[in-house]
């Protein structure tokens, strides 16, 4: 047993760990450029920043019409509302979409997927690289569009914003948002990645996810553990009341420590991961049938 | 390690249709013609040989390593696939140098691979140009830079010569036959079999995912034993040679050639053939300029055992 795991360990040193390293880090580089640099990404800009456009576009015009005013608690609200309904439903799901499917699947429409299997790494750092890329990308959009809205709702309040968010709860609150974002755009991609690997059209696969994720809080507890929503929805700092539609979004299910529910989604993504890699080992190009 | 680039029984099957079947070879290094008609498993041969698809049961090592060993393997593989698509939005040169990048070389040195290798295919004009705007000549051009930019040992190449002009042609041949000069394993499937003929050492005949024949082009021509040979003899009095040939039972055919100063003739018996040349030429009756077979190459061996149709024979 002991001789076993000497060996492991021998094997693992032996391994070329800093040319991998080297091999991931320029793959990511040569990714997010092609991820972001794109016009083909514009719609996924638009995705991410339309929430922080409408919040700019009322913070301009209800300056001057005191009717429309709303106070900072209601504002509160309807930040956390967007960000759980829009960002976590929507935005960063579709986003993640476009982004995650683009990178086997889109590469395999384009036919250019060969010439990274026929360059010296290892597919397991393609696909990791290529999750890496597709992470940074994700996050930085609707990490910044999350910023952005943050800003907009509490800078037309001034002084009374300016400590909201610094001496108050307002910037934990942002912690928060953004912490759910980076795992939202972690899980949804690790899912849309694998998705895109097993189907050549992983659209119709991602709209069963969409209302899995959906009617997943009625779900059985064993069931809800097979979702990133439902990770993130013990996260949210501030609790929305749900009614008609939504109030299927946000069904209050059995309480799970934060700690728990950030070590659930990251198992998910780990397992996910294992499996494509797996799958990407056995990945073969036939353009003509795919 | 071994030199050689081998097939232990190989079957590749996609569902349930055949791609090839218990093929075995290997190959030593040097130019090497996979010939076969369309849809006889060219191309799968040659992606299962870099991995891009994986046999269904049998071994592939390339130089004593397998595809599935990445690092190792594509270090010495270069591979021209069929495929015209890239990356969108590149350059000529930033597709080379992001692909170099992945050896894990520093930048110089994946600046002088990549100039190097665009100055070998004559494309070094037209780098800093987006690849979307190049012709189908200049694709094919950028996709060989690319498979030879880190010096592999082993050149792999679909169709190489598609898309090119006449002039591209002959530069890519010279450049091929150079490599092979060098001690490259070539490995290249085209259908203008005349002109990747010329520099070919040996031949791979395939159709319908069946090996018909593979060894060097000379052998397997001596092999096949049912189709006479035929051989081109320059010499001042060509009537009199093939009338005096002819006379001879194991010569089944004699045809002039077109310029009156040579004559075709076909035998059964080529050793038996070429003694009784010997006695010709010592007996004073014609004069023998020069003696060349006349259909000891790829094409010839292509038609001979698989035929027009594309059918073995």
């Amino acid at each position: 047993m002991a001789a076993n795991a000497n060996t492991l360990t021998n094997r693992l040193k032996q391994q070329p760990w800093g040319l991998w390293w080297l091999q991931a880090r320029r793959l990511t580089r040569i990714e997010v450029r092609r991820n972001l640099l794109s016009w083909r990404a514009s719609w996924i800009y638009f995705l991410a920043f339309v929430p922080a456009a409408i919040l700019l576009i009322h913070a301009v015009f209800d300056r001057f019409d005191s009717r429309n005013r709303l106070d900072m608690s209601d504002d509160t609200m309807v930040l956390a509302g967007i960000v759980q309904f829009y960002y976590i439903r929507l935005g960063v799901f579709f986003g993640c979409l476009g982004i995650y499917a683009r990178l086997i699947r889109g590469e395999m429409v384009e036919r250019s997927l060969h010439y990274y299997l026929l360059s010296p790494v290892r597919r397991e750092i393609l696909l990791l690289a290529k999750f890496a890329a597709g992470s940074f990308s994700a996050i930085l959009l609707f990490g910044s569009s999350i910023i952005a809205a943050f800003a907009l709702t509490y800078l037309p309040y001034g002084t009374a914003g300016h400590d909201f968010v610094f001496n108050g709860p307002g910037l934990a609150q942002l912690e928060a948002y953004l912490a759910i974002a980076v795992l939202a755009c972690l899980g949804y991609g690790a899912v849309f990645l694998l998705l895109s690997m097993i189907f050549r059209n992983p659209m119709p696969a991602a709209m069963l996810v969409l209302g899995w994720e959906a009617i997943n809080p009625v779900l059985p507890s064993i069931l809800q553990k097979i979702s990133v929503a439902s990770y993130l929805r013990h996260l949210m700092p501030v609790s929305v009341p749900g009614d008609g539609i939504f109030a299927l979004l946000t069904v209050e299910t059995e309480p799970v420590p934060a700690w728990a529910a950030v070590f659930g989604l990251l198992v998910l993504i780990a397992v996910v991961l294992a499996y494509s890699c797996y799958r990407i080992r056995r990945l073969e190009i036939r353009y003509t049938t795919d | 390690m071994n030199d050689r680039i081998a097939f232990e029984n190989v079957s590749k099957f996609y569902g349930e249709v055949l791609g090839v079947n218990r093929i075995s070879f290997s190959i030593p290094p040097g130019i090497t013609t996979l010939v076969g008609p369309n849809g006889s498993g060219k191309t799968t041969l040659m992606n299962l040989m870099t991995g891009l698809v994986q046999p269904s049961s049998g071994q592939i090592s390339v130089l004593g390593i397998a595809p599935g060993d990445a690092n190792a393997f594509f270090r010495m593989v270069g591979y021209c696939t069929q495929f015209d698509s890239f990356p969108r939005g590149l350059t000529g040169y930033r597709f080379l140098f992001d692909s170099l990048m992945l050896h894990g070389i520093g930048e110089y040195d994946a600046f002088r691979l990549a100039s190097e290798a665009l100055q070998r295919v004559r494309l070094s004009d037209a780098a800093g140009r987006k690849i979307a705007a190049y012709s189908k000549g200049m694709r094919q051009k950028i996709r060989l830079a690319q498979a030879i930019a880190h010096h592999p040992r082993v050149l792999i190449l679909d169709e190489p010569l598609n898309g090119l002009d006449p002039m591209a042609r002959a530069e890519s041949l010279a450049l091929f036959e150079e490599l092979g000069r060098q001690g490259m394993h070539l490995v290249i499937s085209s259908h203008i079999l005349d002109e990747v003929d010329r520099i070919s050492d040996r031949v791979i005949l395939i159709t319908g995912g069946y090996l018909i024949a593979e060894g060097n082009i000379h052998q397997v021509r001596q092999e096949v034993r049912d189709k006479p040979m035929q051989v081109l003899v320059r010499c001042d009095k060509p009537e009199l040679l093939a009338s005096r040939m002819f006379s001879v039972n194991h010569c089944v055919e004699a045809r002039l050639h077109g310029d009156g100063k040579g004559v075709f003739l076909r035998t059964a018996d080529i050793d038996e053939f070429y003694r009784l040349l010997n006695d010709v030429a010592i007996e004073g009756l014609v004069k023998i300029e020069a003696v060349a077979p006349a259909d000891d190459n790829a094409n010839a061996i292509y038609n001979y055992l698989i035929g027009s149709d594309g059918s073995a024979s």
